[in-house]
């Protein structure tokens, strides 16, 4: 049972959290697509980042955000002299791009790396690998979402 | 409290890469959410992931908001000696959860 004063609180703090947001939001997309840019710049650095090695596998349509298997592999031997030495997943539309950075070494035998995350919005999926030998390669997958995550009060 | 579900061989070849899987349960409270009344819920979330074969790091991770509620992170590793794998998590509040695992190698 809702009491008239609970629905009036609800509706005020309704409305409230929507004033924030007409404050907020109107250049969400352009500052998305900044705080990835500036999420890959400060794992990447000044190296180049070359398309190939990695393998990102998600799924291409995604029934519920909350939960979305994610999978990298890293083509690599992963003997002392070349491994693979860091895992970083990013996604595109979330309110912060950074999923996981994985950090692993000669001794995981193979580079790959599954895991859950949540994707708020139909956008890409970025996976990045750091190699010992300093180069950075990634993958990027464009997935749909049809029920996003962490968006019930429409961030987007 | 605080659960955990790990999944390692209990024996392994000398050399062979064995896979592991773990899980931790978690809300993973990712402070976007907003009550019905509009306050903004605390983050609360796991944030360090390291794994341990006899004492010495095989494996770490850092994790964000955008991981899902429960975390599972799968990786893999070189069975080279018989032991001990040690799991930690640890997180937002205090949160802390540790796990040992036996393994043994032939």
């Amino acid at each position: 049972m809702t009491s008239r004063r609970q629905f009036l609180a609800l509706a005020c703090g309704t409305l409230a959290a929507r004033e924030l947001h007409a404050q907020l939001d109107p250049n969400i997309q352009a500052k998305r697509k900044a705080a990835l840019e500036a999420a890959i710049s400060k794992v990447v650095g000044d190296a180049p980042l070359r398309v190939g090695k990695v393998k990102l596998d998600v799924p291409p349509l995604i029934d519920n955000g909350n939960t979305v298997p994610v999978s990298v592999t890293v083509d690599s031997p992963m003997t002392a002299a070349g491994y693979v030495k860091a895992i970083h997943v990013f996604s595109e539309k979330n309110p912060q791009p950074y999923v996981i950075s994985a950090y692993l070494g000669p001794r995981a035998g193979r580079a790959s790396v599954s895991t859950r995350a949540r994707i708020a919005d139909t956008g890409r999926v970025i996976a990045i690998a750091e190699l010992s030998d300093g180069s950075y390669w990634s993958d990027s997958v464009s997935v749909v979402v049809t029920l996003s995550a962490c968006l019930e009060d429409g961030l987007i | 409290m605080a659960r955990v579900a790990v999944t390692v061989p209990a024996s392994a070849k000398r050399g062979e890469i064995i896979e592991i899987k773990t899980l931790a349960a978690h809300v993973m409270e990712t402070g976007f959410r907003r009550t019905q009344t509009g306050e903004l819920v605390p983050r609360d979330i796991i944030t360090d992931f390291v794994c341990t074969y006899n004492g010495v790091e095989v494996f770490r991770a850092k994790l964000h908001q955008a991981m899902a509620a429960n975390p599972l992170i799968a990786f893999t590793t070189v069975a080279t000696e018989s032991g001990a794998l040690q799991f930690k998590w640890t997180g937002d509040n205090g949160y802390l959860a540790t796990h040992k695992a036996e393994i043994k190698v032939v």
